[in-house]
């Protein structure tokens, strides 16, 4: 099995991504820099946190142009699996390999901190060694990270248990109070109909280790890891 | 030829920004505010040698394809010759 971060102008999460493969799942992982266009390769590829483009124009607007999102679309039609995480679900959502939109957070802050997720679907590839209803404490640092999506796209989300994760508080109750950026629904993570593409705000690969206070989210990639073992 | 390009939140979509720019005006005292909604406005210069109805088409496409987000955004174009 082979992973790939793929690296666009701003990306600044795409070290972490590596480190989190390489170390903690223990398989090979490349680097794919953004105007590379072949995957065939790789059976899993990340969508790391940054601020690529800058966020000039909207967060990720500008990386969906980016020669290797083509790539990312056959990839994820495929049925191969793409992980988007902070930045990299910016970039998903606006090249519609998932829904929604994420917007300026309600309170208008930049957030950085420590926040709980309800882990909502063990039924991906990304959360199958988890625990429904369990709390992982996984770190956010967004500014545009309120999602959105009109009633239609929602009532598909729930009813497809697609919501993958909501914020919560630390006994896993999900109120206004835990949401910190205003998303709908309190929706942290989505992933597609088909469940091979996951885009989530929050950065699992900065939870990865007790040392950095959580090690909550190595259970994703270990969920991803175990998946794609079972596929071979 | 130019094409000025006007991209505003939908109707119902949130604006964090703008509500913080109603509040603020509100705070220096200037009445009769009902509400503010921040977008973006865009001035692209076309080529000379299109006719205006090819000019109107680039602009649309662009307005629609990059500089505005159909889930939460609509666009308006104008032509300026």
């Amino acid at each position: 099995m082979k992973f790939g971060v793929i690296i666009f102008p701003g990306s600044n999460c795409d070290h972490d991504a590596y480190h989190v493969i390489s170390k903690h799942v223990g398989q090979p992982v490349d680097f794919i820099w953004h105007r590379d266009t072949n995957l065939s390769s790789y059976d899993a590829v990340i969508l790391p946190g940054g601020f690529s483009y800058g966020d000039y124009l909207r967060a990720g607007a500008l990386a969906r142009f980016s020669p290797v999102m083509a790539s990312v679309k056959r990839f994820a039609e495929s049925g191969r699996f793409v992980l988007g995480i902070c930045n990299g679900f910016q970039i998903l959502c606006e090249a519609g390999l998932l829904p929604g939109a994420l917007i300026r957070n309600r309170d208008l802050h930049f957030i950085c901190d420590h926040i709980n997720v309800k882990v909502e679907t063990t039924d991906t590839p990304f959360t199958n060694e988890l625990k429904r209803a369990s709390v992982l404490s996984i770190p956010i640092a967004h500014a545009e990270g309120n999602y959105v999506c009109d009633d239609e796209t929602h009532r598909e989300l729930v009813g497809e248990d697609r919501i993958v994760f909501r914020y919560c508080d630390e006994r896993g109750r999900v109120t206004t109070e835990s949401n910190p950026n205003g998303s709908r629904d309190s929706i942290a993570g989505i992933c597609n109909r088909a469940r091979n593409v996951l885009g989530l705000m929050p950065h699992p690969e900065r939870a990865c280790e007790d040392l950095l206070g959580s090690a909550d989210g190595r259970d994703i990639f270990r969920s991803l890891a175990a998946t794609l073992a079972a596929h071979a | 030829m130019k094409a000025k390009v006007y991209v505003t939140l939908k109707a119902g979509v949130l604006d964090p920004q703008g509500k913080a720019i109603h509040h603020s005006v509100g705070l220096l005292g200037f009445g009769g505010i009902q509400d503010v909604r921040q977008g973006k406005y865009f001035e692209i210069s076309l080529d000379g040698t299109l006719a205006a109805h090819e000019a109107e088409e680039a602009a649309t496409k662009l307005a629609r394809e990059v500089l505005s987000n159909p889930v939460i955004e609509d666009y308006r174009v104008e032509i300026e010759a």
